[in-house]
């Protein structure tokens, strides 16, 4: 199998928020980027793993600037074969899908793997967005993967359950919890990664269709109203008469 | 503005597809629905504004292709100018295709109305529900994906006509294999209230006490991520930032300590009570209302308070 693992940076989970420019931008300062977890934990992961046991290759490709190579490279040294980069800002996910599904086109990927959604954007439309943009079937929020010939078994959650599914490779997949669990790198793994080829690649003109205006924080929460332990009757009464949530 | 709204309708209708279709009867003059699948109650959601409803039968509720296919075909037959989704499993695979397929921006996971003062934007929720974004489309067409329990629904009028439309929407390249659903289990996203519990619990043999005051509340559980990377509760129980962001009316944390990537995936909730016995635990700054002490004695005596509430009222 020929496959692609999408991968997004995201801030790292502790990082603070705040924006700058008149709240119309992310404040980058102090961030530390890390792989977005779903990409890294589930997609990248069960890649690798469909690789040990039949073969094939694993390319990640991000869509990013320069300063995004690192991130690229903390990849590659949980185990991908080689990394693209297209070299241009991740506008919107219809950008970003654009540029990726071009590079997919080109090169023949049986299969290509997404996180479920990032951590920063939450938005879960790449995945959906590429197999739209290349013709070929989606199955979203997959929770396990396994490859038969060109046939994919695969479960997927849906509301209340989970659905078992069959389909013909190519397709799209965008990867949940339960797929494969976390790999740390190990040292030989990051020494290897330096070197890994790495290909810069050019965007390809695209409509923009959407943009992030504006942000905003949440309201600070007022201070928390302790109860005491033994009168629960007195939370439950709080929770109907003031909260009106029961 | 003509609105279409997808509904998704296996075992009838959820309360977020009421939301979606009252969502779009507040931003367009007229609401069609269309649906898939084989429901038969789909004529009650003129009572939520939809002047019609569009079903296509042939299309089953696999394939997010086919659907997209059905969605596409239904947009160009009525005009509509905005496409509703509710922001729930199906439609996460939907909404992106059709966006590319209409050529029309996706506002994806909206929790507000949208504003037309300046263009056409949304609120979402983004850094998993760490701060809010508005997202401008740029497109003629729209596609707005409405996260649940951002609104309620509201009856405005009667049962619609439901007509039979064939969408040629071709078959489906993804074969159902089997279904599996839990019996009698809320699902997480669409609860109004969550009960959620930590490794405070000890074990997994003692989730019977959260699971008493679940039912006895008629809602939803959850759990904290190493909770379930343990084993002591299923996965898709896991809220968080990587986990199942949710933000229901009421959401009780029993034994959890309240970690950023933990307050990430349930601060929207309206309403948090924080249960621990350690009156420094993080969680009570995120808390409205808390309570210092054991959950193996105050789980318990809230049930018993609920029940009593319940009887009485
Ligand atoms: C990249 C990344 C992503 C993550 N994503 C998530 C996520 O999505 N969701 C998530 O939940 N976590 C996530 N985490 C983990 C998170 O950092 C915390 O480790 C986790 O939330 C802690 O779970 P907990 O509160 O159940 O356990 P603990 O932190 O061990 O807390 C247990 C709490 O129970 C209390 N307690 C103990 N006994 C009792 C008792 N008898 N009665 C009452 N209270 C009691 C203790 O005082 C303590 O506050 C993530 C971490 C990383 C690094």
């Amino acid at each position: 199998m020929k496959i692609l693992v999408c991968i997004s940076k995201s801030p790292d989970t502790t990082s603070k928020i705040a924006f700058t420019d008149g709240n119309t931008k992310f404040d980058e300062n102090g961030v530390q980027y890390i792989v977005n977890p779903y990409d890294e934990w589930y997609a990248l992961v069960r890649a690798l793993e469909i690789k040990e046991a039949q073969g094939g290759n694993v390319t990640i490709i991000t869509v990013g600037n320069a300063a995004d190579e690192a991130v690229i490279r903390k990849a590659l040294a949980i185990g991908a074969d080689d990394a693209v980069r297209i070299d241009a800002d991740p506008t919107d996910a219809y950008f970003t899908a654009f540029q990726i599904a071009e590079y997919a086109k080109n090169n023949q990927f049986d299969l290509v793997l997404t996180g479920k959604e990032t951590i920063n954007y939450n938005g879960s439309q790449v995945g959906g967005m590429i197999a739209e943009a290349m013709d070929i079937p989606f199955i979203s929020l997959a929770t396990k993967l396994d490859i038969n010939g060109s046939t994919l078994k695969l479960e997927q959650e849906i509301l209340g359950g989970i659905q078992v599914v069959e389909v013909n490779a190519p397709a799209v997949v965008s990867c949940a919890k339960g797929m494969a669990e976390q790999r740390i790198p190990n040292m030989r793994g990051i020494m290897a990664a330096r070197t890994k080829p790495l290909q810069v690649v050019a965007p390809v003109a695209c409509d923009v269709m959407t943009a992030y205006t504006s942000y905003s924080l949440p309201e600070a929460k007022k201070a928390c109203r302790m109860i005491d332990p033994n009168n629960m009757d007195e939370l439950v009464n709080l929770l109907h008469t003031e909260a009106k949530v029961i | 503005m003509k609105t279409l709204v997808y509904i998704h309708s296996d075992n009838g209708i959820s309360k977020a597809s009421l939301e979606a279709v009252t969502y779009a009867k507040k931003i367009g003059s007229e609401v069609i629905a269309v649906s898939g699948g084989s429901s038969s109650d789909l004529a009650k959601l003129g009572e939520y504004g939809a002047s019609k409803v569009l079903v296509d039968r042939a299309v089953v509720n696999g394939d997010a292709q086919q659907i997209t296919r059905m969605v596409a075909a239904a947009a160009e037959s009525t005009g509509a100018e905005i496409i509703v989704f509710s922001h729930e499993i199906t439609a996460k695979a939907v909404a992106p295709r059709l966006s590319v397929r209409l050529k029309a921006g996706l506002i994806s996971g909206a929790i507000a109305l949208p504003d037309l003062s300046n263009g056409f934007s949304c609120k979402v929720n983004v850094f998993s529900g760490k701060a809010f974004g508005n997202v401008t489309v740029k497109t003629d067409k729209k596609i707005i994906s409405l996260l649940p329990n951002s609104l309620q629904p509201e009856v405005t009028g009667a049962a619609c006509a439901v007509e039979e439309f064939n969408s040629n929407a071709g078959s489906a390249a993804i074969k159902v294999v089997e279904t599996k659903k839990p019996e009698g289990n809320i699902p997480l996203p669409e609860a109004e209230l969550v009960v959620s519990a930590g490794r405070g619990l000890k074990g997994p043999e003692n989730w019977g006490i959260v699971e008493d005051l679940a039912n006895a509340l008629g809602a939803a559980t959850a759990c904290s991520r190493p909770v379930a990377d343990i084993g002591w509760r299923p996965h898709h129980e896991h809220v968080g930032q990587t986990g199942v962001a949710i933000r229901p009316n009421l959401y009780i944390a029993a034994g959890i300590s309240g970690a950023i990537q933990h307050l990430a995936g349930v601060n929207g909730s309206k309403v948090i009570v924080v249960i621990n016995t350690d009156s420094e635990a993080p969680f009570f700054k995120a808390a409205d209302y808390g309570v210092v002490g054991d959950v193996f004695e105050i789980l318990p005596k809230l049930t018993e308070a609920v029940k009593k509430f319940h009887a009485a009222n």
